[in-house]
């Protein structure tokens, strides 16, 4: 387990990138906080003993899902857009929604029994975590795998075809 | 020390800034970003409680690891699908603005 100093830094790092993905008017910078927001998140992941995860995270967010993103408004360029009147009342209707929300989850994580225990210790090591979660993916779990991967060639297909020019 | 609640508080509250951002803004790509924060909210409660449930021989129990890693696939694929019609929507109307899309408001 991580010190409870370096939870409260990364939370809050991550918190505060991802209220600054919401409220930059630049696309890029929204971007740009959504990359720490999600390096924070992998912080928290590995506090929680998930090495795999976290570095997932890096790797599939951090460095694959964010570049599309970022290419995606460099090809757009959508720097035209930034200066629009924002809609105060979608605003305060958004944000009362959310408050609702926050207070609904805390009420319920207050009165959850469990949630005011700590997390019990590990007495073997984690460090084979890729070892058992590839046992896992391929005993398990293999249907499951063959279907994601079947997921993504169809969303590699559609990508293509939503971006094709037509020629005739 | 930190306990369980601390997690799922802080996984709340991230899920709620992306709920707040779906629901505010009106720039498609900023919305595809906000549901990104939704999934890995998600993803953190899902691997808090993984850790907090721990095998009778006090081994880690990988099962919520694994679907973690199944959600940011169909996340992955998500955003690929998205991002390829918001391209093909700025061809056809040179815009990523929900309100200049009015086709289908009733």
């Amino acid at each position: 387990m991580m010190s409870p100093f370096l939870f409260w830094m990364f939370a809050s790092m991550m918190l505060v990138f991802g209220v600054a993905v919401v409220i930059n008017r630049n696309p890029v910078a929204s971007a740009l906080s959504l990359v720490v927001s999600f390096l924070a998140l992998a912080a928290l992941f590995v506090s929680l003993d998930a090495y795999f995860i976290g570095i997932i995270q890096v790797l599939v967010y951090a460095g694959a899902i964010m570049v599309l993103f970022l290419f995606i408004i460099m090809l757009l360029d959508l720097r035209v857009e930034k200066l629009r009147k924002i809609n105060w009342i979608a605003s305060a209707g958004g944000l009362a929604v959310a408050l609702a929300l926050t207070i609904q989850i805390s009420s319920v994580v207050g009165r959850l029994g469990i949630a005011k225990k700590t997390f019990p210790p590990l007495t073997r090591s984690t460090s084979d975590d890729v070892h058992q979660i590839g046992l896992l993916l391929f005993g398990n779990y293999n249907l499951p795998f063959q279907i994601i991967g079947v997921v993504i060639l169809v969303a590699t297909i559609g990508a293509m075809m939503l971006s094709r020019r037509e020629t005739r | 020390m930190i306990a369980l609640g601390h997690y799922l508080i802080v996984s709340g509250i991230l899920f709620t800034i992306g709920f707040a951002g779906v629901m505010v803004r009106r720039n498609i790509i900023i919305i595809l970003m906000a549901l990104e924060l939704m999934l890995n909210a998600a993803n953190l409660s899902l691997v808090a409680f993984s850790r907090f449930h721990v095998d009778p021989g006090g081994a880690l129990n990988y099962n919520a690891h694994v679907f973690v890693f199944f959600i940011i696939t169909v996340a992955a694929a998500e955003v690929a699908v998205g991002l390829a019609i918001v391209v093909a929507l700025f061809r056809l109307r040179q815009t990523t603005h929900v309100e200049d899309i009015m086709s289908l408001k009733f």
